[in-house]
């Protein structure tokens, strides 16, 4: 157990390191940094005083060591367009990003779970059918396209939730039902495969011929060995909520970092893309980390590597 | 002797997309107090799927139990297996018939530590504490020969090798000390110096618990070490049932003089020749009229492709499915 947490904990660092090095060779990669980031109407003094004042002159060995020391201590730089540090904006903005990833999962999970596991248990039943038939939409209907129907239908038409922002304890539903959607059809569906397949492997036959209730083997030998799949899918998928709501939260106008994302795109704000691009690597890769324990703590597979 | 288990006429049908499988097609056979019963025959011959109906252990659907009975007769007044309710059901399996079933690896749940996997038998049938199931599954582990029990307690299923997890399956099947303890090829999937102590295991504990076995097998090998009586099946019926002794010196039936044949001898010099039966086993997707191993055998006349055989007398304890007399080298009469 130890062993294993603590290679997976040097995987993540690595792979920080590694996210590290290509958001610094990113920038460089494409020639002058300096004109990258200045405006198109820059002058080319202008260009030269902000290089000097980067330390774009500077060699590159010594740039990335730079880069590196203030990427410790969180430091990314000044925004461009706020003239503020970068990563103080970025943290402002993650309670709305997480509150949106996290009512998204919780939909998921709350919906999926249980559909997946009806479907499981009954294959063929009326559950089934709906569970499979949302299995397919959420994984099919484009986000945006789902987003705008449901801004028209319940925010205009019905008036039942706000079609933007963040002011009002419903806002988050329809934003968030629209990016946990995916995620719930495919847990649906893992969880039904996960059941079926539990359901005939050998270990459940002999449960049977233990003589134990029912309920018994459902909950202690079926769902343990369910859950197994499920905590990874669910870890992953949480991940890429968190790191892929730029769409969402721009057509709802959510004010989390993917909406932050997209403005400084817009403002050609390099810093502050930097800072999204890399806290945004960090967070992934902890839950990674998070799910691999919880992954663990599941599966003595895992925990006791003899 | 006293029969504690007849099985009579049982039928068994899995309703599957390529058709229907008869896979069981009117077995019937008794088990004695703590005999040991050998089944032996080909893959296919329907071997497990009898087992398994007994207790209501296949998978339904698409399985099907079309008729039979299976009555414990101790039970006063006796019951027939076949018709219990669920939860009487469940009080049998475990409980007063015990399973052990051929590939250990996968029949042990792998997130389950191998004592928890014990003691939910104890705790069902015996209603003992949990302390007490605790207790009675350390002492189980060690009397089937697990060092450490204690230890091994906490343990899970990959922690152990193949044939220690064998001797924990036969650990629950033994846990609530059955009547009957059925073995559907218990050594099969294990090395052969592993098989043998699994074989010896089982005789242990049938000396010191008293349990009537049924042991499943390939391997008329072990059967000549193991068993009181074999009961022979091809293609989902019985072909013939004797005293091991009787079997193996006066076979009566063309398909077990094949099965005794295909072994390979100790005693022969040359042990690459081994003799297979000719042909292939019976089709189980098309309804037989006639005698299944018709097809294969070198004695079959008209009536063998008209008729099916039923079970005869050809001596104590004897019975063949067979129209021909091997001894007398002609068709018998009835
Ligand atoms: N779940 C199932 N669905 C369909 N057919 C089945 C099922 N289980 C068993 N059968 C069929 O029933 C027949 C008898 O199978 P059974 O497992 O009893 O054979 P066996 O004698 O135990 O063979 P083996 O020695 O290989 O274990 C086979 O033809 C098999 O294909
Ligand atoms: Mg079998």
């Amino acid at each position: 157990m130890q062993r294993y947490f603590i290679s997976k904990l040097g995987q993540s660092v690595l792979l920080l390191f590694g996210v590290l090095l290509l958001v610094f060779v990113m920038v460089r990669i494409t020639g002058d940094p300096a004109a990258l980031m200045m405006p198109r109407e820059a002058s080319p003094e202008d260009v030269e005083a902000f290089r000097e004042a980067m330390g774009f002159n500077r060699p590159l060995p010594l740039q990335f060591v730079d880069f590196l020391s203030g990427a410790i201590v969180g430091d990314f730089g000044n925004s461009l367009h706020f003239k503020t540090p970068a990563m103080p904006m970025v943290l402002a903005r993650l309670p709305a990003t997480v509150q949106l990833a996290g009512v998204g999962l919780l939909m998921a999970i709350v919906v999926g779970i249980p559909l997946g596991l009806v479907g499981g248990f009954t294959p063929g039943s009326l559950v089934d059918s709906v569970g499979r038939g949302l299995a397919l939409l959420g994984q099919s209907i484009p986000n945006f396209w789902l987003a705008l129907i449901m801004i028209l239908f319940f925010a205009v038409r019905l008036g039942w939730f706000p079609s933007f922002g963040r002011d009002y304890w419903n806002s988050v539903i329809m934003p968030a039902f629209v990016l946990g959607l995916p995620t719930m059809g495919q847990i649906v569906r893992l969880t039904r495969s996960a059941v079926l397949e539990i359901r005939g492997e050998d270990f459940i036959r002999t449960a049977n011929s233990k003589g134990l209730e029912p309920g018994t083997i459902y909950t202690k030998h079926v769902l343990r060995n369910v859950a197994i799949p499920l905590v990874s899918v669910i870890g992953v998928q949480f991940g890429y909520m968190l790191g892929g709501s730029i769409y969402i939260e721009t057509i709802f106008a959510w004010p989390g970092i993917g909406q932050l994302l997209e403005q400084s795109i817009g403002w050609r704000d390099f810093p502050l893309v930097q800072a999204i691009a890399i806290f945004t690597s960090l967070v992934v890769l902890a839950i990674n980390l998070f799910t691999d324990v919880a992954y663990a703590v599941i599966d003595p597979r895992i925990r006791y590597d003899t | 002797m006293t029969t504690i288990l007849q099985v009579e006429n049982l039928v068994t049908r899995f309703y599957t997309l390529d058709g229907v499988v008869y896979a069981v097609n009117g077995v019937s056979f008794n088990l004695q107090k703590g005999e040991t019963l050998a089944i032996v025959g080909e893959s296919g011959s329907g071997k497990s799927v009898t087992m398994m109906s007994i207790l209501g252990l296949i998978p339904i659907p698409p399985g099907k139990i079309e008729s039979g009975e299976a009555g414990l007769l101790l039970d006063d007044p006796p019951r027939d297996l076949l018709r219990l309710s669920p939860p009487e059901l469940r009080r049998v399996r475990g409980g007063r018939i015990g399973f052990v079933f051929q590939d250990p690896i996968s029949s042990l749940n792998p997130v389950l530590t191998i004592g928890e996997q014990i003691t939910e038998s104890l705790t069902k049938h015996l209603g003992l504490s949990r302390e007490k199931a605790k207790a009675q599954t350390i002492k189980l582990l060690g009397y089937v020969g697990i060092s450490d029990p204690e230890l091994r307690y906490k343990n899970y299923p990959h922690q152990f090798s193949g044939g220690m997890r064998q001797r924990v399956m036969i650990a629950i099947a033994i846990a609530c000390s059955p009547e009957i303890v059925i073995a559907d090829e218990p050594t099969t999937a294990l090395d052969v110096t592993i098989q043998a102590q699994i074989v010896e295991l089982f005789q242990r504990l049938q000396k010191e618990m008293g349990m009537a076995i049924i042991w499943i097998t390939h391997d008329l090998g072990v059967v000549a070490g193991i068993a009181d009586r074999v009961l022979v099946m091809y293609g989902g019926r019985v072909a013939e049932v004797a005293l091991v002794d009787d079997l193996y010196e006066l076979p009566q039936h063309p398909y077990t003089v094949g099965l005794l044949g295909a072994l390979p001898r100790l005693d022969a010099t040359d042990t690459k020749r081994l003799v297979s039966i000719q042909g292939t086993p019976p089709d189980l997707l098309v309804p037989l009229n006639h005698c299944p191993f018709a097809k294969r055998c070198e004695y079959a006349f008209e009536r063998c492709r008209a008729e099916i055989p039923a079970l005869r007398p050809v001596g104590a304890g004897h019975r063949v499915a067979c129209f021909y007399d091997l001894q007398k080298g002609k068709p018998r009469h009835d």
